[in-house]
């Protein structure tokens, strides 16, 4: 799985997550950049990340993870 | 919707909540709006969220009030302006294990248990007490899940120092209190838990992050069944089981292999599967469902395959038999019809897809669950809760007999040239009399599920029914009848309530005044409810209840009642019904709400000539 791809996945999640198809995702995307990305939203994306990569965040990465660039390490980390 | 039927997939609903919702609020319509209060000891967003979508799907349209993080008994005790104003049709307290503050040590004593479980116990108690006495509505209060590790190891279940013990006994304290109080209901954490995987709904990553008390996944299914509990209270329950018999209440075709070579019984392992789901059916018949078969087979061969000694389920255990070659969906809409219900109440089991997709898209609203694999039936058919049960009154148990009872009338009926004399056959007795303790949880009931027979649709819980009957502003009167064929128990309600006659303001949903008015200001009736069960249609028990109205009038010097009719979508059927009962329309607005007066003549003539009346 390239980066691209990863990346290609991750808006998808993101759009359905906040049912907005205009949602495209970077490696320096934050929470603040998209207005209904709160720390409620934020359990259910993280959710919905993990069933689309069929992967499990561990609490240390979920507490450090500062954008969507270190989400998609993590991914491609863990996903064969 | 689909995808809210149960068998659902949680990580979808999850992921495109705002999808659905604004889908169900764009095709639903005539939804129920009630005020549903929040109370949580742990994060409570994701299951509002969910639970929202689940209540919009079985027709209710919720306004939450969610309190702040873990105040749900400062809420309560201290009195929450914010609560207090929101004025809740229903408090939900969503705690777990995590709010318990304090569990034994190995070193205490037995008394100093004791007085732990009660110090627990207490600080909920006081709550429930203040939330029924001052906002006299339903109240679910989750039991304590048990936790993901046990100290003492297996001692944990029967030491009194293990906390499984100690969540135990708390639960049974809390059961005590559910037994007691009606209005007061357990939403089953525990069970929920242990059906989910209790490893996982625990995963600890949920509460430290987020303080949510399981996990993000387990929250569908969680609201689902907490979504069960709200629409039964509020009347959504299902009413009516339609059951195909080939490969649904049997292996194999009675029709094609015999009754002799069906799988029924305890021979085969297939037969025993089947045997356990017309247990569990019959089981159903026991809480007040409604048991009917849909099958495309010869009837003689039906009746042969329902005979088979092996099996549970018997003939004289069905209201409404339709073995036919007719279309499903036509089936479906007669026993409907025989059975006076509305057809969204009937749930149809059948093991072909084909016809499941048939009565979905023909069934006029009646659902038809993905039951799967003979052995998966039963799961499928409990866990979506359609009959889920708030109450057990003496009439659920006796429903299938009223029911038949009814179809025996109608039988009757067929030999009768004059309609008065069959009435008169059948030997009615009525009781009407204002609401007694007995029978306020039925008439509740009825409040919540009576659609068609139905004035002005008013939905009331049973501490609003009670309040209504100590109020001496109003007139209530429940109606009983009884015939020769057996007791249909409660059946009709009307609550009126004393007023003047220029009370404008309950004209405004009727628009502009129009038409005669008493010249004088004088003391009337305001009929604020009447409904009326259909199982008890055309048998003059109207009459009855009118003329029961009218003397309770006369005693207190009320010369006027005033009647509404409020249009549904359901409620056709009494538009004209006060014209027929002698009032006169007064005002009528675009959307078709109107008003009718009754000047209540000195020399009234009882309109009810064929039921014996027991006032």
């Amino acid at each position: 799985m390239t980066r691209d791809e990863v990346f290609q996945r991750l808006n998808g999640v993101f759009q359905d997550v906040f049912d907005d198809e205009s949602i495209t995702v970077t490696e320096t995307t934050t929470a603040d950049d998209i207005e209904e990305w709160d720390s409620l939203e934020h359990i259910n994306l993280l959710a919905a990340v993990e069933q689309e990569f069929g992967m499990k965040f561990n609490m240390g990465q979920v507490v450090s993870m500062k954008n969507v660039g270190e989400m998609a390490d993590i991914i491609m980390s863990q996903a064969g | 919707m689909r995808e809210l039927e149960y068998p659902f997939d949680s990580e979808y609903i999850l992921k495109k909540s705002r999808k659905l919702r604004r889908q169900l609020l764009e095709e639903g319509s005539g939804f129920l709006p009630r005020k549903i209060a929040v109370l949580g000891g742990s994060t409570t967003h994701d299951i509002i969220r969910v639970l929202e979508l689940f209540l919009l799907d079985q027709g209710i349209q919720p306004e939450f009030y969610e309190s702040e993080y873990d105040q749900y008994w400062q809420d309560v005790m201290f009195d929450n302006p914010a609560l207090t104003a929101f004025a809740p049709d229903l408090v939900y307290i969503h705690t777990s294990g995590r709010n318990i503050s304090v569990f034994p040590s190995p070193t205490d004593s037995e008394a100093q248990v004791e007085d732990m479980l009660a110090r627990q116990y207490g600080h909920f108690q006081v709550m429930w007490d203040k939330l029924a006495d001052k906002y006299h509505c339903p109240v679910i209060q989750n039991n304590f899940e048990y936790p993901f590790y046990r100290i003492l190891g297996n001692r944990d279940a029967f030491d009194i120092h293990g906390r499984i013990c100690f969540i135990n006994r708390l639960n049974e304290l809390f059961y005590g209190y559910a037994r007691e109080h009606q209005n007061f209901y357990i939403n089953d954490m525990n069970y929920m838990a242990s059906a989910y995987g209790l490893d996982r709904w625990a995963d600890p990553l949920y509460w430290h992050m987020y303080k949510y008390a399981m996990c993000m996944q387990a929250i569908p299914e969680f609201a689902f069944n907490l979504a069960n509990i709200i629409k039964a209270i509020f009347g959504k329950n299902k009413k009516a089981l339609v059951l195909d018999l080939d490969n649904t209440l049997w292996g194999g075709i009675v029709g094609d292999d015999g009754v002799e070579n069906l799988e029924i019984g305890q021979e085969t392992s297939m037969g025993q599967v089947y045997s356990e789901f017309q247990n569990y059916i019959k089981a159903q018949k026991d809480i007040g469902v409604l048991l009917n078969v849909n099958s495309k087979n010869e009837y003689d061969n039906a009746i042969a395959g329902l005979n088979h000694p092996d099996g549970s389920l018997q003939p004289d255990d069905f209201i409404v038999i339709k073995a036919n070659w007719e279309p499903k969906s036509k089936n479906m809409a007669d026993i409907a019809d025989e059975l006076n219900i509305m057809p969204d109440s009937l749930v149809f089991v059948d093991d072909n897809p084909a016809e499941r997709e048939i009565i979905r898209n023909q069934g006029g609203g009646a659902v038809a669950p993905e039951i799967g694999t003979p052995e998966q039936y039963i799961r499928v058919l409990d866990h979506s809760g359609f009959f889920e049960v708030i109450g057990l009154s003496e009439d659920d148990r006796k429903r299938n007999e009223m029911y038949k009872a009814n179809l025996q009338r109608r039988q009757q009926q067929d030999n009768f040239g004059d309609y008065r004399e069959y009435l008169l056959s059948l030997e009615m007795r009525g009781t009407i009399r204002a609401f007694e303790p007995l029978y306020m949880a039925r008439i509740a009931q009825l409040s919540n599920k009576s659609n068609q027979f139905n004035l002005t649709t008013r939905r009331y819980t049973q501490s609003d029914i009670e309040r209504f009957a100590a109020d001496e502003a109003y007139i209530t009167r429940y109606g009983k009848l009884e015939d020769k064929f057996g007791d249909n128990g409660v059946v009709s309600v009307v609550i009126g309530r004393k007023g003047r006659a220029f009370d404008t303001a309950l004209y405004q949903k009727a628009g502009a005044l129009t038409g005669a008015m008493p010249s004088e200001p004088c003391d009337v009736l305001h009929l604020e409810l009447w409904l009326m069960s259909c199982r008890v249609l055309k048998r003059d028990m109207e009459y009855a209840m009118m003329d029961s109205m009218v003397r309770a009038c006369q005693d207190c010097g009320i010369a006027v009642m005033m009647g509404y009719y409020y249009p549904t979508a359901k409620n056709a059927m009494v538009r004209d019904f006060y014209g027929q009962q002698g009032f006169t329309k007064v005002a009528e607005d675009e959307a078709g709400n109107s008003v009718w007066q009754f000047m209540i003549p000195e020399d009234y003539q009882p309109k009810n000539t064929v039921i014996a009346v027991n006032d």
